[in-house]
């Protein structure tokens, strides 16, 4: 009874605290199936919370997703939750809702100027520290290996390349034949994978930036009839877990976008109600989805 | 069309198209001059070519279709969609070509009667037929799909990619239209001298619906293998592919202004685009450099185009 009565006060609480809250939402794209699950989630996470969620979508353009948060300044909403589409060309909107001082909470992505109070994201270093790993873990360090690159010049890239790269320059054997932007997209990956695999008849691996671009890849090689070729990529996407399950990639580092923005939505929450998080940054852990952790994975419901 | 400068202009972007074939076999002659790469390079260039037939018809009426990647994305995600829903590749196909020819009347019609220009026209139905394809698919890629719809893009028929063979029944079918037809001449004076053809007594309006809706015919065809060859319906598929389109009809010698054209040119145009995506690809010269170098052929071949014409009518 004394539970029940708790519980009672607690949903009273929030109801009250969350009572006519708005927060806005700004994803950087809804193209794809990783924002369209993290949007999911922070959409599930308002609902339960009783806040109106404004989801903008800036269609991965840096001066829509400006004008979006301008917009929501303007609407004096009481948080803004921010994906940004770029880390730096959204400072001067972060800096706006700084002056406005509406909380800012940065998702997946950070910002390099302004005051953010609350960063999610999941490391993307780390995750092409965990691809390169487990390409050279399955090669036994030696053998030629294809990377596939995501948009030139995104945060994501830079950051997944630096992680590939600084790992793999330690095994001198493993040998990059071909090093290719496929600009996280499955059409191009295959585009892009058929020409590598008519120059290089030999090839080990393939290190894709992204589980599209793991697909795209995985389509080529079928498609030339090629064996024998280990596909790693990472995200966690449905698909792509089906492909591990179905043993055509070998691995993907699947990250949690429905979780992270669901913790992203309970923070600025919290915050918003004038209560301090420590600490002000979080990073998201990274789940290397294998063939004999695919259906604990599954399982796990993320 | 026989007129005197066509001479120069054809074999400008013919001589444009082995320059850079010759370039890449002699830097990798055991990799990409092979038969196996040519058909290659046929397969991957066959979904840009369908759009930018269709995309020739446009632009010789003086118009532009901006929303041909936009209607090759919601057609590959409608027939598949519809391929999955109801089990039957049939209705997905049928399903998928009248989305295809539907957003393409829309567009004719309001250039034809709402007097819209078409490049603004275009952009618009191109953001909402994007718009269109999120709610259709909820952001999420369809996948799953039956073999029978992965044969359309990933099967071959005698050992030709079925894709290729797509591609030249469309190519053999445009050239009759545009060159042998009254139909397509009446499509060639709309664009030269509309004054002059509505005086002929060319119905302008059904000219101008139906050039957009053979444009959003070969874009449904051409996001249905592109849905078919990934295996998987993708929400953003076929955005940019616009620009690419018009890119190989301009190349291939087609005037913007309308009226002046040359079928081949446009198929000549679209190789230029895929050797070179793939001759870059095979030497792994860098994504930052070849989009220069793109941009950079892309122009010299329109240059010297534009300078043929000027030289031979002085």
């Amino acid at each position: 009874m004394k539970s029940l009565i708790l519980v009672a006060v607690m949903v009273a609480g929030i109801a009250v605290l969350s009572m006519a809250m708005t927060i806005g939402f700004c994803v950087s794209t809804l193209n794809n199936p990783y924002f369209v699950s993290f949007t999911n989630g922070a959409k599930a996470e308002a609902q339960l919370l009783g806040i109106n969620l404004i989801v903008m979508n800036a269609n991965n353009s840096n001066s829509t997703q400006l004008n979006q948060v301008e917009d929501l300044i303007q609407r004096k909403v009481d948080a803004i939750i921010l994906n940004p589409t770029d880390s730096d060309a959204l400072v001067p909107a972060v800096i706006a809702a700084n002056k406005a001082g509406i909380p800012v909470i940065t998702l997946d992505r950070s910002v390099n100027g302004g005051k953010v109070d609350m960063y999610i994201a999941s490391n993307n270093v780390e995750y092409g520290k965990l691809e390169a790993q487990y390409a050279v873990k399955l090669l036994d360090g030696k053998g030629n290996v294809v990377l596939l690159t995501g948009i030139p010049g995104a945060s994501a890239t830079r950051d997944r390349s630096k992680g590939i790269m600084d790992y793999l320059s330690q095994y001198p054997n493993i040998k990059i034949v071909a090093n290719q932007t496929a600009q996280f997209d499955m059409a191009t990956a295959m585009s892009v994978m058929e020409s590598i695999l008519v120059a290089h008849p030999d090839i080990n691996a393939v290190i894709a930036e992204n589980d599209e671009m793991a697909l795209g890849a995985i389509q080529a090689i079928k498609a030339a009839g090629r064996t024998g070729i280990t596909v790693i990529g990472g995200d966690g996407i449905p698909q792509g877990i089906q492909a591990v399950k179905d043993g055509t990639e070998a691995v993907d580092i699947a990250q949690q976008p429905y979780k992270m923005a669901a913790l992203g939505v309970s923070a600025a929450f919290f915050i918003v109600n004038g209560l301090s998080i420590s600490p002000t940054s979080l990073s998201m852990p990274l789940f290397p989805v294998t063939k004999d952790t695919v259906n604990q994975w599954i399982a796990s419901g993320d | 069309m026989a007129s005197s400068n066509g001479f120069i202009r054809k074999y400008g972007v013919i001589f444009g198209l082995l320059g850079i074939i010759i370039f890449f076999a002699i830097e990798s002659p055991t990799y990409f001059f092979t038969s196996s790469n040519f058909i290659l390079i046929s397969k991957q260039s066959s979904i840009n070519i369908l759009l930018a037939l269709g995309q020739m018809f446009v632009i010789l009426t003086a118009g532009i279709d901006l929303s041909d990647g936009a209607i090759a994305g919601l057609v590959g995600a409608v027939a598949a969609g519809v391929t999955v829903a109801t089990g039957n590749l049939f209705f997905g196909l049928l399903a998928g070509l009248g989305v295809g020819i539907g957003f393409g009347i829309v567009n004719g019609l309001i250039v034809a009667f709402a007097k819209v220009p078409a490049f603004i026209a275009t952009l618009a139905t191109m953001s909402a037929i994007t718009g269109i394809t999120l709610i259709y698919t909820q952001g999420e890629p369809i996948w799953n799909l039956p073999s029978s719809f992965d044969f359309i893009g990933q099967g071959s028929l005698l050992d030709i990619p079925f894709s290729i063979i797509i591609m030249a029944l469309s190519f053999v079918a445009v050239w009759i239209i545009l060159e042998r037809t009254k139909y397509g001449r009446h499509v060639y004076a709309v664009g030269g001298n509309i004054k002059a053809s509505r005086a002929a007594g060319v119905k302008i309006s059904s000219v101008l619906i139906s050039v957009y809706a053979i444009s959003g015919l070969l874009a449904a065809i051409g996001g249905i293998i592109l849905a078919s060859r990934l295996g998987t319906a993708e929400p953003s598929a076929g955005s940019g592919y616009e620009l690419d389109a018009i890119a190989a009809v301009v190349l291939g010698g087609t005037s913007l202004f309308g009226g002046e054209g040359w079928v081949v040119g446009t198929i000549i145009g679209g190789y230029i685009i895929a050797v070179l995506n793939n001759g870059m690809t095979i030497m792994n010269i860098s994504a930052y450099y070849q989009e220069v170098v793109k941009g950079l052929v892309i122009l010299l071949a329109v240059m010297l185009t534009s300078f043929g014409k000027k030289y031979w009518n002085e």
